[in-house]
């Protein structure tokens, strides 16, 4: 067997690139004969910058003129609509109304005349993925700078329009006016007739933060209405004429090859046709259930080798690790661990481990897919609808110009939903039954033929002194990845390595990728260090950390969880963590309540703070973080997946715990509102310390360390 | 199971020809085009297909449509009224009680049969009730919220 060599997705590439060069010819006539006149003002990456920033695939050297890299546009119409394209996609985050939040502030525009185009590649500019929480840092930012160009050039224009000095005039709610006076002409009105382009380069002026109105608000989702009405069309809601469902028929086990396959029976079901294409077997049916019954009547032999399975995952995982160690430099090395572990007082080693878990976005994935001649288009639920056009071109032999993928506002993907396989086998089927077909995961499918969050085994080893200070840190992540990996703490003898390995299950991109493992693993270590010292581990914590951000985050969730006032004892424990990754903080606080007799294990409070710079919409970041703790606590406790032998042995919602209504405790978040620092993403973060802060108040509870990601899944056990 | 030539949909017959072993999810979907009720896992166990059959949630993944006789059939797209969002609906939107939303039309179903039942309704009520519904994205505590504002504003809801 061949482990995941195949690896599609290894989540921490993405986090180096900007962007790739996006060859977008900018076709003034092609613009306004699409939109009708106006104003349109483009956002182009610096050719400078972009060299810096493209990591190994800058098109430095690639010879010939350089292509305006557009990262993103907008386009002011005579009826004063402003249409913002980029190549975004939302999942859930709420970028569509942070985004748009975004124009309306440098446009002094009403939100409602704000319309986003996002991730279509036909329609917006070329974009690497929505991953890595970098929409508000980057895409964010890029808006706020074209929104900012745009109200320039309405202002000169204005200025043109009264024969006045542009200083004089005010732009706001879509209106010029004279300051003072009565004049006043709206956008749509300047904008008639005229086919201006403007470009922005990464380097125009926004609006600082103190000064924001729209941005920094808890504006309401854009769409909402949609949402609550059903009315909203995900991709699996997606409908065409004469379309046709469809079925993929799969493998007994991860790399089987088909042996042989029996499908007169299916072929003989009204309106079902079989397509075979080398080890790919698929069916269309005029509905759902005869695609279903089809693919059940296929007789298939697969060949399969044997496979790891789940029972003897942490040894595969050691044994296989690569022995070049940090392979990104995510972590760090300084100083003489041996030096400091001699210099200790108390010594601890410890190993930790993450089960593999899956991200189960509730729309599982799904696609639609019409080919025209040659040309296809295909609707999906994707975070990387540039990467899944390319994977379609490549499938099919045809150039991306063929390929038009659409992404609409999808059911969540956590980062689960960066490759196009739906899109790939719902092309594949349409192009058979000459006919629009649409296929959609089933659950199980998800659960088995996605990919994973990393498993991962953690050695540390640390040493500190009675009086609280750690002399040594050394810290070995196989497998799971170096996201997060570095202590924030102030250790002057410290070795940090994230270690490769061959993974028995595919695996790639979630949620904060490694950074949950990698907290656990750190945060747990340092309430045993706390414990050994017998030191209260908010002190302990403090007492060698001198990052402001973060002493001040963890400073405001012991104080709005009340640390020092609470109490623990008879079954009731307390628990906290703290950490830094993608340039936002967060500390949690949890109480638990963990029965030893009976095994149980409820998490009854948990209090965040948060940091992420100038916050762009408090509801919608508050909602981010509580969500961030309810995923993290899934995982922090029960979710895992479990595999023998080349299969997924609870490939189902019945057997995947997920969190539920009764899993959530109550939860409080706190903010803190930087509006002196740039806004980082918030996606992510928040997720990496429910886990360690649990772990740590089961074991201020009951006195039992767990080191095993899930902690509990059958229970606490003594 | 017989094909099914009619079902009352949202308050209207519904001419539709359906082998009656097919899911009454698909049928609303794939015939009727109401897509607001989701395929989330095939097994009733994450709430996103729920709809009221004569004012009590069914999770209609689980439903053969040959099962469904005279019995009327309600949809989140029955809900809006004149222009008009249920309270239930509001509250979502009031709280902002959903992310990625793909499983708001099934907590808004089962949301609406639970204020059909009762509306002095206590949190642990709520949970127990809704505790068949995923929500993924975390949302929970405010779908809790919008549950318990909802049972202020329906019609003879508790004050």
């Amino acid at each position: 067997m061949n482990g995941t060599e195949e690896f599609v997705i290894e989540a921490e590439r993405y986090e180096f690139f900007e962007s790739l060069p996006y060859n977008f010819a900018v076709d003034r006539r092609e613009f306004f004969k699409r939109l009708g006149c106006g104003l349109v003002v483009l956002c182009v990456a610096m050719p400078a910058l972009a060299q810096e920033s493209g990591g190994p695939r800058r098109r430095g050297g690639r010879g010939g003129a350089i292509p305006a890299d557009i990262n993103a546009w907008l386009h002011i119409g005579e009826n004063g609509m402003v249409t913002v394209f980029t190549g975004k996609a939302e999942l859930g985050q709420n970028i569509r109304t942070s985004l748009t939040q975004a124009v309306a502030e440098e446009l002094r525009a009403p939100l409602a005349s704000i319309k986003m185009v996002m991730a279509d590649t036909h329609l917006t500019p070329f974009d690497m993925g929505t991953f890595g929480s970098q929409t508000t840092p980057q895409m964010a930012s890029r808006l706020h700078k074209i929104g900012a160009a745009a109200r320039e050039a309405l202002l000169d224009l204005a200025a043109d329009h009264f024969k006045t000095d542009r200083a004089t005039l005010v732009l706001s709610n879509g209106k010029i006016s004279k300051a003072g006076g009565p004049e006043s002409i709206t956008v749509g009105e300047l904008t008639k007739g005229q086919k201006l382009v403007k470009s922005v380069t990464h380097e125009g002026s926004v609006t600082p933060a103190t000064d924001w109105k729209i941005a920094g608000t808890s504006v309401a989702k854009t769409d909402g209405r949609d949402f609550v009405t059903g009315n909203h069309k995900y991709s699996s809601d997606t409908t065409l004429p004469g379309m046709l469902h469809g079925r993929v028929l799969r493998p007994t086990a991860f790399h089987a090859s088909l042996a042989s396959v029996g499908t007169t029976a299916a072929e003989a079901m009204p309106g079902v046709k079989v397509v075979r294409d080398g080890d790919f077997v698929g069916v269309t049916a005029p509905d759902v259930l005869g695609a279903e019954h089809a693919v059940e009547a296929i007789q298939a032999k697969w060949t399969a080798s044997p496979q790891p399975s789940g029972a003897e995952l942490f040894d595969y995982l050691r044994k296989n690790a690569s022995g070049d160690g940090d392979r990104r430099g995510e972590g760090g090395n300084d100083g003489s661990t041996e030096d400091g572990l001699n210099a200790a007082s108390h010594k601890l080693q410890a190993t930790y481990t993450i089960a593999y878990i899956a991200h189960t976005p509730l729309e599982p994935r799904a696609a639609a897919a019409s080919w025209d001649g040659g040309k296809l288009t295909v609707w999906t639920g994707s975070q990387r609808p540039f990467g899944v056009r390319s994977e379609l071109a490549d499938a099919f032999g045809i150039p991306l110009e063929s390929v038009r993928v659409i992404v609409p506002d999808t059911g969540a993907g956590y980062g689960g939903k960066h490759t196009g396989e739906a899109a790939i086998e719902a092309a594949r089927l349409a192009r058979a039954a000459g006919k629009p077909v649409k296929l959609v995961w089933t659950r199980q499918e998800e659960f088995t033929w996605a990919y994973f969050r990393p498993a991962g085994v953690i050695d540390v080893t640390a040493g500190v002194r009675d009086d609280g200070t750690i002399t040594a840190w050394e810290f070995h992540n196989y497998n799971s990845g170096g996201s997060g990996i570095r202590s924030p703490y102030d250790i002057p003898n410290h070795k940090v390595e994230s270690h490769g390995s061959k993974s028995p299950l595919r695996q790639g991109s979630y949620r904060a990728l490694a950074s949950t493992a990698n907290h656990f693993a750190r945060e747990s270590h340092m309430d045993d260090l706390a414990a050994a010292v017998k030191m209260n581990p908010l002190d302990f914590r403090l007492k060698n950390l001198k990052d402001p951000r973060l002493r001040a985050i963890l400073e405001a969730a012991a104080e709005a969880f009340g640390w020092r006032a609470a109490k623990s004892g008879s079954g009731r424990g307390l628990g906290l963590a703290a950490g830094t990754e993608k340039g936002s903080y967060i500390a949690t606080c949890a109480e638990v309540l963990a029965d030893k007799d009976s095994g149980s294990v409820k998490v009854i409070r948990a209090v965040s703070a948060f940091d992420c710079g100038a916050i762009v919409n408090p509801n919608h970041l508050k909602n981010q973080v509580e969500g961030a703790l309810v995923m993290g606590l899934g995982g922090a406790l029960f979710e895992a997946i479990e595999f023998e032998n080349g299969m997924i042995t609870n490939s189902l919602l019945s057997e995947y715990r997920v969190p539920r209504f009764s899993d959530v405790p109550k939860i409080e978040v706190v903010l803190i509102d930087r509006k002196d620092i740039a806004s980082a993403g918030a996606g992510e973060t928040p997720i990496v310390c429910i886990a360690p802060a649990i772990g740590n108040a089961i074991f201020n509870a009951a006195n039992i360390r767990l080191r095993s990601m899930p902690m509990v899944p059958d229970g606490l056990k003594s | 199971m017989p094909k099914v030539s009619e079902m009352n949909v949202n308050g209207k017959d519904a001419p539709i020809d359906a082998e009656g072993e097919r899911t009454l999810l698909s049928v609303l979907r794939d015939d009727l085009g109401l897509t607001g009720a989701k395929y989330g896992c095939g097994e009733g166990r994450c709430g996103a297909c729920t709809v009221l059959l004569d004012g009590a949630s069914v999770r209609s993944c689980q439903v053969p449509v040959g099962s469904v006789g005279l019995r009327k059939v309600l949809t989140i797209e029955s809900l809006e009224r004149d222009g008009k969002l249920h309270p239930l609906q509001q509250a979502f939107l009031n709280h902002d009680a959903f992310q990625c939303g793909y499983c708001t039309s099934g907590m808004i179903m089962s949301g609406v049969a639970l204020l059909r039942k009762r509306k002095d309704l206590s949190e642990a009520e709520i949970v127990r009730f809704m505790d068949g519904n995923v929500c993924r994205c975390g949302t929970y505590q405010r779908i809790i919220a919008a549950i318990k504002e909802a049972a202020r504003n329906v019609p003879g809801g508790a004050k």
